[in-house]
């Protein structure tokens, strides 16, 4: 469950949050590290629950000594009132036998906290990828129901891709076709459940492997600007030597 | 897979196949049950030797002992003294822990134990002792049940634990000298001085110590913990020593602990027997 930091709890109605899934290249993780890093967002909260496995480390975002010694927890959201986004960044994997408690908690904090949408970002295994899949952009998007209505002509306008279904029986004709996130650990039954619960979500997500997943996470957050514009000019990886611009 | 500072680490993906969630949305009364009574089993229970009302106890200082060096120290230096008593001692059953198989019996000496002990003298000051294994599905629990033991009115807690120096990372070059040294963490309450320097970045804490951590993080109780990196695998004596400067401010250390005691604590991770001998 969400503690705050401080004494006020902070209200999130009508903000927009971003969270990671715990996937393939950690890219949703990244992700969520560069777009707190780069929007030097603040921690309101640690989000404090048993399904997590724990962990303690020292603020892996300080850029001066005397923020170096902030402890960090293995959930923490982060705030960016200006532009009314909220942040989780889930630093551990979900224990096995809690992925079900995790995502009822999940849901539950997004209905009670009043979030205006959620976004999920996360990665799903490219060697997965069939043939149609191999052409083209490796960024895909899926929206629940809920936000289907607002975002469609949005994500359509800027040339966006959805989610491909696949044959539940690969070669079979007229089988069911479902969804099929390999690698993207929770993401489809937590979109399964927000579609369920009229949760409005978007899933953003990369195919890629694992191995050096910076530029993935680079290309992740670039394409979710596309969408949200939280940063006025892309972020790149600074070569070795470069100054800050 | 790469780290928020850019080195590649070749691990496997912690991403779970989606494929295991689909059985367990499928799952029946019958499989409920089995879930329900392996939760059971798994769970972490407290027991008081000696009080009665089973409350918790006013506490100025919690010293929590994790790991073969962490709990090889207190044992020397500070329970072997005799001014402590076993109030409390905790079980729990894993597949690392089985226990000794006698239910609702205290462990016996030499057997894996989480035990918790108040100094005669000052009763305020208690140290746990943990020497079993707890599973990571259970070190949320042990660290409500533990510290919902102690009063947390004007409590600090100290954690002790040992990590191995192959998962210290730094940029610079660790001279054999330097090892083993103290790292710390502390929660954001805490203002006091603290032994060590803290621990760099990328490095983190994991465990029972990162369980305790977090919770005193989020429930504001002044807590630091000291990570002992040592290079050699069993328990050793110049590694338990490193502690002293951890606790010295709160505890009062045997200066020297026999040799006696000191060799059982380091004997125990011998091989029992050798296919060669």
């Amino acid at each position: 469950m969400f503690i705050a930091s401080g004494d006020v709890v902070p209200s999130f109605k009508g903000f927009t949050l971003i969270m990671p899934a715990v996937s393939v290249g950690n890219v949703g993780q990244l992700a969520v590290d560069l777009l707190i890093s780069t929007l030097n967002m603040a921690r309101v909260g640690h989000f404090h629950t048993d399904c997590l496995i724990p962990m303690a480390g020292n603020n892996p975002y300080a850029t001066c000594a005397e923020e170096a010694g902030q402890l960090s927890t293995s959930a923490e959201v982060y705030c960016h009132s200006d532009s009314k986004l909220a942040v989780l960044q889930i630093r551990t994997p979900i224990i096995q036998t809690k992925v079900r408690s995790f995502r009822k908690l999940m849901v539950s904090w997004i209905k009670s906290s009043g979030f205006l949408r959620s976004v999920l970002l996360s990665s799903s295994q490219a060697y997965h990828r069939d043939d149609q899949q191999l052409h083209g952009t490796p960024l895909r998007y899926l929206l629940t129901p809920s936000l289907q209505k607002e975002e469609a002509p949005r994500v359509e306008e800027l040339g966006w891709r959805e989610m491909e279904r696949i044959s539940a029986f690969p070669g079979v004709s007229d089988s069911e076709q479902r969804l099929y996130i390999p690698g993207g650990g929770v993401t489809k039954a937590l979109y399964t459940d927000c579609c369920t619960e009229g949760i409005s979500m978007a899933v953003v997500l990369i195919f890629c492997s694992e191995g050096d997943n910076i530029p993935d996470a680079f290309a992740l957050v670039n394409h979710l600007n596309d969408w949200l514009h939280l940063l006025e000019k892309p972020v790149r990886v600074r070569k070795c030597g470069e100054s800050e611009s | 897979m790469a780290t928020f500072f850019g080195e590649v680490v070749s691990v496997y993906s912690r991403a779970v196949e989606e494929d295991e969630y689909d059985d367990m949305t499928n799952e029946n009364e019958e499989d409920e049950q089995i879930r329900r009574e392996i939760e059971e089993k798994r769970a972490v229970d407290v027991h008081w030797l000696s009080q009665t009302d089973g409350g918790s106890v006013p506490c100025s200082d919690l010293i929590i002992a994790v790991g073969l060096n962490a709990t090889g120290f207190v044992s020397a230096y500070a329970l072997s003294s005799g001014g402590w008593t076993a109030v409390a001692w905790i079980s729990l059953w894993n597949e690392r822990s089985p226990g000794s198989g006698r239910a609702n019996t205290a462990p016996g000496p030499g057997e894996p134990s989480c035990v918790l002990y108040q100094q005669k003298h000052s009763p305020s000051v208690l140290i746990c002792q943990c020497s079993c294994y707890v599973a990571e599905d259970q070190l949320f629990q042990w660290t409500e049940k533990v510290l919902s033991c102690v009063q947390t009115r004007g409590l600090t807690v100290t954690v002790l634990s040992d990590c191995s120096v192959a998962e210290y990372k730094t940029s610079d070059y660790l001279s054999e000298s330097s090892v083993p040294f103290l790292r710390s963490l502390r929660t954001s309450a805490h203002t006091g001085p603290v032994a060590s320097p803290a621990l760099e970045q990328p490095n983190i804490s994991t465990g029972l110590a990162a369980a305790v951590l977090s919770h005193c993080q989020v429930q504001r109780i002044p807590a630091v913990l000291y990570q002992c990196y040592s290079d050699v695998l069993q328990p050793d004596s110049l590694s338990m020593q490193t502690y002293r400067a951890a606790v010295s401010a709160v505890l009062k250390l045997d200066p020297s602990p026999s040799a006696d005691v000191l060799q059982k604590i380091t004997r125990g991770g011998e091989l029992q027997s050798n296919l060669y001998t």
